[in-house]
């Protein structure tokens, strides 16, 4: 089942784009379309039967050589089932949404170029790509799959070729990754010198071994986990946009907007946070990475939420913003809480796809206006979209019943995080910068409802006078992940973040009979949650909340029981066997646990800074419009540093691009032409004249010298064997 | 068939004869029965040839398919192919008929371009397939002079000074080269290659004017051999030759170059080098290392501010031909296995790139990079194809480029994490030129007037492409094609050079480690 899922894009891809003309347009996007969604129903059946053992399934030998083994595999695990259905499920859902948005596009000559058929098959292809990465059983296949959605997210990107703005941010892209790949690939190349595999079920059994070992790699010498897993958080850092391998997602908004929706914010850019998860059995044997992958998850969402707070381009707020929240995801994998990284993903998906596809549907109606100083009173020309925006809007910036577990998707994912945050770094740098980005992205996600669908009409009035509401095959997409963005988050808390059994089921983690008894001792616990959360819904919340911030200061008690447990898991790791489950956590990783434990008002610090946030953008937005404006001007320098991105483009460009080429330059006409042609042709140039004339005047010139030359070095050595005896 | 290898070989040569003897006329359909004889002839060959591939057995690491009969005064001629090689064969027997089908716009001399092409192929052939010295240089240094012709009668402007040039490099390579050969015979009294692969010559050191030559005899018959094939590598510093060439050569001429003339450079090494001088390789292993890191990075720095196609591809070549180097000398399994892997694979797609420049260059007839852009609106299917063999060549995964990049860079790691590092880094620089490139001829929108009437691809052009496509994918998806056939003669060059080393005492830690992978 699983390689239908896999394959079916990948058919659709070469249908589309190589026989469209046969089965027209029309044919090429409903065949892309229709096996998309026959993946996504497939893909929610495998979720819903995910076994809790591993599975392996081979396809076919790939590269081989000498003890180098690598296969085209699936491995099919609770990593994976999450990671198909929301590949699928957004996939599906923008293919159907361009149906209406690429139905007419002024980038190309209308009637006499197909673009249509060309866009579908590269969605389908991306799908394809991603479907690859997250199902492989080997880090190679990972690869293929990690720069097959480059090549993908190049070929979207940079979708109209016409435009020198989207050719050059489509270059950005895949070079950009490519640093990150670089640093992907020396992981690999690490891994397979260390473990003489590059099969994930045998690194993950060396995982503990390769924890004490040291690794020469340059000059120095570094213990062996820690260099490695830095290594491949480079990569992850290219393709998740972290901070300095950021610049390129951006950028990537150049792409047509179901492509950011799909690409840029649901899936491919949540690659590399999925990658850490998936290596989890080796991260977790290295504290000071994990340290780094926290400090820079931290710092990532905090600038590109500043960032995100001056943008004008309705694209750009949304893509910081993903580029924000990506920075959470990984903040929760560096504590280790990997279930919070992929519970923030998963609703991350579907929010955020869905802001983007409202973002879309408001560019739609604007005739591809995406300058929000231009917008302003939609909400009532398009309602349906608005609507969706603000529950995307309620979703991403949390909004939800503080101390329960009721409220939008992003609610319960992201305070996971910030609380995991909090216990993770004992309430430092990291959860701060978390609190202050939640407080920003709350006020720029209000900013953009506000500037869009409040206050007055502005810009181009025959626009305005035009704007429309999108067809139904774009507003239907936006309504399904609008019930994602509402239900997905307290539908699957408990299995993501609920108490350690439920975690450890969900992830097919065993366990250990040592543990039972904490286990039913969680479960009564969670049964107190969900007793709670139940009381709540029927209004008397205050109580409720109340005896269940008791009930958790008692479970507290209960935290020792925790390492006799995972204790376990760990004989099981050291005698050279893969850990069982889809992730692992070190025995002396709690941080979950303590993560739930959190005291109160770590618990509402995201809701209050979400708060604050709100009020400040109705302060600014709607009760004083004039407010921007004045702020601005009081603090130019600073506006025009986060106008600017922090200048990071520029700084680019100044050390590494025009560096670049005039390296190149010089070493072309200095190195090439001056030293080594100048010297060493200067000196035989003179030279070989002087044998060309020699060699007769013949018309041949330098042919002739050449074959004279070989005839005499034959007849030299014939002569010589002659002497010496003769061959035998 | 006893002869097979021979008939081979030959067959191209034989074409060529009958061309020249039997050919009369420069007229229409003079040129025209020209074009199909090479065509017919070189298809054949390539049909003939398979015959080797289905026959050979790759678990034998021995020779195979070996003739072996008296020569004129004294010399021996003697054919013979392995793992190493055969594939080496079937790349140029493969190649053939598509060079010659990429030259039916030819017009001028079409009897005489033929047969250069012709007996361009026999020489290449009898490279791969000589197990005699003597027969080897032969092969070896006559395979330039149809080269020659083809440059300097229907190369471009400025062919004259490349062919110079050309010249100039190989000469000084062959006269060293010879020397050693000269050598060699006088140790071991025979010319026959299997036996001197396992003839052991002296690697004492010793001193000459006060200095110490490390590896003795060996380290210097090393250099000698070094000097020939680095050149037809071509490798940093000694590489400038190879962009004044391609530039100047006609477009068949460069695809024949970068497909399969460069190759001769790597298979030199693998069949002389390290079996036969197994201390003096190992004495300059870091030198051959970090050449090849620094080809990759400077070439691929000088690709990006390239102004003409050619050139650009080119350099990018002498690039990739830094991983064959780098693999090639790491000697280790995957090391060795993706240097063969990437020349193979080299083949096909520079070739394929080198035919996409000869489309637009019959069109429009310039190789500014300037002159172009905004083609896809006006060629899909070149936009498509050029787009393919692009992301082959910055090795996109899936495609051919990526094995032998990948092999080669993991088996580099294993040996030096410096070297790696910098290796590493070239797929960060190949990815920025080759997208700059196609951003400039390709993308855009397309506003030259010079542009504005450009064809499309014609039926013949994507006949000539669709061989290219397959084997790029096909290699990529199913790499083991190949390492199945070289797998196990790799592992016993390997094997007797690290006991070669062994008995010279100077295998390290490395080795040992590495020989266990």
């Amino acid at each position: 089942m699983v390689s239908i899922i896999l394959f079916a894009p990948l058919i659709g891809a070469l249908i589309a784009g190589f026989g469209w003309r046969l089965i027209t347009i029309q044919g090429a996007q409903w065949i892309t379309t229709g096996l998309l969604f026959l993946a996504c129903v497939l893909s929610w059946i495998v979720f819903f039967t995910t076994p809790e053992q591993t599975q392996h399934i081979e396809l076919l030998r790939w590269i081989e050589s000498g003890t180098l083994s690598t296969s085209w595999g699936i491995r099919l695990d609770r990593l994976t089932s999450i990671m198909l259905i929301v590949v699928t499920t957004v996939s599906a859902l923008v293919h159907l949404y361009s149906f209406g948005y690429m139905a007419h596009d002024e980038n190309f000559k209308e009637g006499e170029e197909s673009y249509r058929a060309r866009f579908f098959a590269y969605l389908s292809f991306f799908t394809f790509a991603m479907l690859m990465l997250v199902t492989s059983d080997n880090l190679v296949q990972m690869f293929f799959g990690w720069e097959g959605v480059g090549v993908a997210s190049y070929l979207l990107i940079g979708f109209y070729y016409r435009k020198p703005s989207a050719n050059a941010a489509a270059i950005k892209a895949f070079v950009v990754n490519r640093v990150g790949d670089f640093g992907f690939a020396l992981g690999i190349f690490g891994l397979y010198y260390l473990t003489d595999s590059i099969m994930l079920d045998d690194i993950f059994a060396d995982a503990s071994r390769l924890s004490g070992v040291n690794l020469q790699f340059l000059s120095w010498s570094f213990d062996a986990t820690e260099i490695i897993v830095l290594l491949l958080f480079i990569g992850a850092m290219g393709k998740s946009a972290q901070l300095f391998l950021h610049t390129w997602l951006p950028d990537a908004m150049e792409g047509p907007t179901p492509v950011s929706a799909l690409i840029h914010a649901a899936t491919m850019v949540t690659a590399g946070v999925f990658m850490i998860c998936r290596m989890s059995p080796l991260v977790e044997f290295a504290p000071d990475v994990k340290t780094i992958i926290v400090f820079l998850g931290a710092s990532t969402a905090f600038v590109a939420a500043t960032i995100g707070l001056v943008q004008n381009d309705i694209k750009r707020v949304i893509a910081y913003s993903t580029m924000s929240q990506l920075g959470y995801m990984f903040v929760a994998a560096g504590v280790g809480v990997y279930s919070a990284a992929m519970f923030h993903l998963f609703t991350h998906a579907f929010f955020k796809a869905m802001l983007f596809l409202g973002a879309g549907s408001v560019i739609h109606a604007m005739h591809h206006e995406q300058d929000m100083r231009n917008y302003g009173g939609l909400r009532k020309k398009i309602p349906y979209t608005f609507w969706a925006m603000m529950i995307g809007t309620l979703a991403i910036t949390g909004v939800g019943i503080p101390l329960t577990h009721i409220g939008f998707a992003g609610f319960l994912s992201k305070d996971a995080i910030i609380e995991s945050a909090w216990a993770g770094t004992a309430g430092g740098y990291a959860f701060w910068m978390l609190v202050i980005a939640a407080l920003m992205t709350s006020f720029y996600s209000w900013r953009l409802m506000f500037l869009t669908f409040y206050g007055k009409q502005r810009g181009d009035k025959h626009t305005h006078d035009h704007a429309h509401e999108s067809p139904m095959v774009m507003l239907i997409p936006l309504g399904v992940l609008a019930l994602g963005a509402i239900f997905s988050g307290m539908l699957w808390f408990g299995s993501f973040f609920g108490d350690h059994a439920q975690v450890n089921r969900f992830f097919g983690i065993p366990v250990h009979e040592t543990a039972e008894a904490h286990g039913e001792a969680d479960d009564s616990h969670g049964e107190g949650v969900v007793a709670a959360t139940e009381g709540a819904v029927e209004g008397n919340g205050t109580e409720v909340v109340e005896s269940l911030t008791e009930d958790t200061v008692t479970e507290g008690s209960h935290a020792p029981a925790t390492p006799a447990e995972d204790h376990a898991t760990a004989t099981a790791a050291g005698s050279g066997m893969a850990p069982q489950g889809a992730i692992y956590m070190a025995p002396e990783n709690h941080v979950m646990d303590d993560a739930h434990h959190a005291p109160v008002w770590v618990k509402i610090s995201p809701f209050v800074a979400m708060l604050i946030g709100l009020v400040t953008a109705l302060w600014f937005y709607i009760w004083s419009p004039t407010m921007p404006a004045r702020v601005a001007g009081a603090n130019r320098p600073l506006y025009l540093f986060l106008l600017n991105k922090w200048y990071f483009d520029e700084i680019y460009a100044a050390i590494f691009v025009r560096p670049a080429f005039w390296i190149g330059k010089h070493l072309w006409k200095r190195g090439d032409g001056k030293i080594i042609d100048g010297g060493l042709n200067g000196l035989a140039m003179g030279i070989i004249p002087f044998f060309t004339r020699l060699a007769g005047r013949a018309q041949s010139g330098y042919i002739f010298t050449y074959a004279f030359a070989m005839v005499i070095g034959i007849a030299l050595l014939v002569t010589w064997m002659t002497m010496t005896g003769g061959a035998e | 068939m006893s002869n097979l290898l021979s008939i081979v070989t030959f067959l191209p040569a034989i074409a060529a004869l009958i061309l020249a003897i039997f050919l009369r006329g420069e007229d229409e359909a003079g040129q025209r029965n020209a074009k199909w004889v090479a065509l017919i002839a070189t298809t054949l060959t390539f049909l003939v040839s398979l015959f080797i591939l289905f026959d050979f057995n790759a678990a034998d690491t021995g020779f195979q398919f070996v003739e072996e009969r008296e020569w004129l005064m004294g010399l021996k001629y003697k054919m013979g192919v392995d793992g190493i090689s055969v594939l080496f064969v079937m790349l140029t027997t493969f190649m053939m008929p598509l060079t010659i089908a990429a030259s039916w716009n030819v017009n001028t001399r079409v009897k005489e371009y033929m047969i250069a092409f012709l007996l361009l192929e026999t020489l290449m052939l009898g490279v791969f397939m000589a197990l005699d010295l003597v027969l080897f240089y032969l092969f070896f240094e006559a395979g330039l002079i149809p080269m020659f012709l083809i440059i300097g009668i229907w190369g471009g402007a400025n062919r004259i000074y490349a062919s110079f040039k050309f010249f100039l490099y190989t000469f000084f390579g062959s006269v060293l080269m010879l020397v050693a050969m000269v050598a060699m015979f006088a140790d071991a009294g025979t010319t026959d290659i299997p036996t001197l692969m396992a003839h052991q010559f002296a690697s004492e050191s010793f001193s000459i004017l006060g200095v110490q030559v490390i590896g003795g005899m060996q380290t210097l018959m090393f250099l000698a051999f070094f000097a020939s094939f680095a050149v037809k590598m071509p490798m940093w510093p000694v590489h400038t030759w190879l962009p004044d060439a391609h530039v100047q050569a006609p477009t068949a001429g460069s695809v024949v170059l970068a497909a399969i003339l460069l190759k001769m450079g790597g298979y030199g090494f693998l069949r002389f080098s390290l079996p036969m001088f197994p201390v003096g390789a190992d004495v300059l292993t870091p030198l051959v290392f970090w050449l090849s890191a620094i080809a990759i990075v400077y070439t691929s720095l000088v690709a990006l501010v390239q102004e003409d196609m050619k050139k650009l591809i080119a350099y990018s070549s002498v690039a990739h031909m830094g991983y064959v180097t780098m693999g090639i000398f790491t000697m280790n399994q995957q090391g060795v296995d993706g240097a063969i892997f990437q020349m193979i694979s080299h083949g096909f797609i520079s070739g394929a790139l080198f035919l996409c420049v000869g489309v637009i260059y019959d069109r429009m007839h310039t190789r500014d990079i300037d002159a172009y852009g905004g083609l896809v609106t006006r060629m899909p299917v070149y936009a498509m194809l050029f787009m393919l063999f692009t992301m082959a060549n910055v090795g996109l995964p899936g495609t051919s480029g990526f094995v032998g990049e990948f092999l080669v860079l993991m088996g580099i790691f294993q040996v030096n994490t410096w070297v790696a590092l910098f290796a590493t880094s070239g797929v960060i620089l190949s990815a920025a030129y080759a997208l700059y490139l196609y951003r400039r001829v390709v993308m855009g929108d397309l506003i030259k007037e010079s542009l504005k009437a450009i064809t499309d691809m014609t039926a013949r052009e994507k006949w000539i492409f669709a061989p290219l496509v397959v084997m790029t994918l096909l290699l990529g998806v199913y790499p083991s094609l190949v390492t199945d056939v070289i797998g196990p003669s790799v592992g016993a060059l390997i094997a007797d050079h690290n006991t070669a080393l062994a008995a010279a005492d100077r295998l390290g830690d490395a080795q040992v480690a590495a020989a266990s992978h």
